[in-house]
């Protein structure tokens, strides 16, 4: 039924960035579905862009215990993932999904 | 769970986009780029922390998020309340490749983005060596020391060329919250007490220091910089951080992620520890908590008029109010005066300043000495 794939944006801020080569945004066609069939969430993107695109070795400076780290805030179209399930929201397509750090000094 | 749109609690209309860690409110972004501000400025007028018009006032500018959402914040609370203040942002240049020199072109950027003078003071002008400099000499152990004294130095320095008494900085709650807990793990119960403090004034400093932004979650800083688009940099030192400050700060954020109200109640600890402090006899207080809380306004106000009080443990302000040249120490047995440093004629309580027998080792070939690391995060 549904499509292999689906688009979304996936956007690097606060210093997130510099694990990611400096890019600030990424366009990526994400398997739909994870492993063990259910649809792609928050936490599979993560895995996601740790085994695909991250260019830093230092992958527990994203991710720790199959979620991103404590300290850095997710955006799911502008509103904090807290209000949409955090890790087991189900990505649609064409959703942005904002990475910002909140771990670097002011 | 698109079809599971929360509303905005204050509002009612738009679709919530922020969940607010001190209380769990779930708002739209309009309503919390008000509140957030509004809650700064109740912050600025309950502690009185503009009491003169027509003052100027200097932002410990670093271009990272804390201090350009001070900057942002302050400048749109001026001209919405009539403060009638003038901000100038004041930088400190560290020497340091590759991390300052781009944060530095950050806060240029923001001067004229909010109107604001600049002045940018360098540990290479002051003291004769950049931290790279430091770093080369002494090595990557220790050498926060450096830079934690000489950056206080600095920027009371700096404000005193642009004949200002009064710097904020963009210390936020999150920031407190983990000094509290750094301090708690080390014992060190006056400097937890005086990091707690929204005001305060060292004995070796001039400079009145504010934190504005003392009761705002790093979250609600990142946020409001993200909806406001504001312009700030964020990369780590390239010089090691603090180990321990890492670990406390790691401790914060996985107890905020369980109980968001944790970062907050720290930092209250910390406040009530030092009224605790104030008047001893309150720790006795065996009653229900909420009589311990009647009964603290009331002994603290008698005790800050007593003269006798110890002024380490004294609020800045009432500190500065008297002005004493002799202070006992925090355990009270020894007298501190206060004079001038000799070689280089800074306010001191030693015959030579922390900062000339920093740069006096490193002009020698001899190892560093062990100087007293500031229990307060010294960045803006």
């Amino acid at each position: 039924m549904s499509a292999d794939t689906i688009p979304i944006t996936v956007e690097l801020a606060g210093g997130l960035e510099l694990l990611f080569d400096n890019e600030k945004k990424l366009n990526i066609n994400l398997p739909a579905k994870m492993n063990d069939g259910d649809a792609a969430n928050i936490n599979y993107l993560v895995n996601y862009l740790c085994v695909h695109e991250m260019k830093d070795t230092r992958r527990e400076m994203f991710e720790i215990n199959g979620t991103v780290r404590a300290g850095i805030l997710v955006l799911i179209n502008d509103a904090d993932w807290e209000l949409e399930g955090e890790g087991e929201y189900v990505l649609q397509p064409k959703d942005t999904i904002l990475f910002v750090s909140t771990l670097h000094g002011g | 769970m698109t079809g599971n749109m929360h509303r905005c609690a204050i509002c009612q209309t738009n679709r919530a986009q922020v969940i607010r860690p001190k209380n769990g409110q779930k708002i739209c972004k309009n309503c919390f780029l008000e509140v957030f501000e509004l809650e700064v400025h109740t912050t600025i007028v309950e502690n009185n922390i503009f009491p003169n018009r027509g003052e100027r006032v200097a932002i410990g500018a670093s271009g990272g998020k804390d201090s350009t959402v001070l900057a942002a914040t302050l400048k749109a609370l001026n001209e919405r309340y009539d403060y009638g203040v003038e901000f100038v942002l004041l930088s400190i240049d560290e020497g340091i490749h590759g991390y300052r020199d781009d944060s530095l072109e950050t806060v240029k950027r923001n001067a004229g983005q909010y109107g604001m003078d600049l002045c940018i003071v360098g540990y290479d002008a002051l003291y004769g060596w950049t931290m790279d400099k430091v770093v080369e000499k002494v090595g990557r152990k220790g050498n926060c020391t450096y830079c934690g004294v000489f950056r206080r130095q600095a920027l009371d320095r700096g404000a005193k060329r642009l004949n200002i008494s009064h710097i904020l900085t963009g210390h936020n709650a999150d920031d407190i919250a983990e000094t509290v807990l750094m301090n708690l793990l080390r014992g060190d119960l006056p400097r937890l007490g005086r990091c707690a403090e929204i005001m305060t004034a060292s004995l070796t400093s001039p400079m009145r220091r504010s934190k504005p932004l003392k009761y705002a979650y790093e979250k609600e800083i990142v946020l409001y910089a993200h909806y406001r688009e504001l312009d700030y940099f964020s990369t780590e030192c390239v010089y090691s951080p603090e180990a321990f400050r890492g670990n406390a700060r790691s401790l914060l954020k996985e107890l905020e992620k369980i109980r968001p109200s944790s970062v907050l109640d720290i930092v209250r600890s910390g406040e009530q520890l030092v009224h605790d402090m104030i008047s001893p006899g309150k720790l006795d207080c065996g009653g229900p908590n909420d009589q311990c809380e009647e009964g603290r306004g009331l002994v603290g106000s008698q005790t800050l008029s007593n003269k006798s009080t110890n002024s380490e443990l004294l609020p800045g302000a009432v500190l500065e109010a008297s002005h004493e040249v002799a202070h006992q120490t925090t355990d009270g047995s020894r007298t501190q005066t206060i004079g001038v440093c000799g070689k280089c004629g800074y306010m001191s309580s030693q015959p030579t300043c922390k900062a000339c027998v920093l740069v006096d080792s490193l002009n020698k070939t001899e190892p560093p000495v062990e100087v007293l690391l500031s229990g307060d995060r010294d960045f803006y």
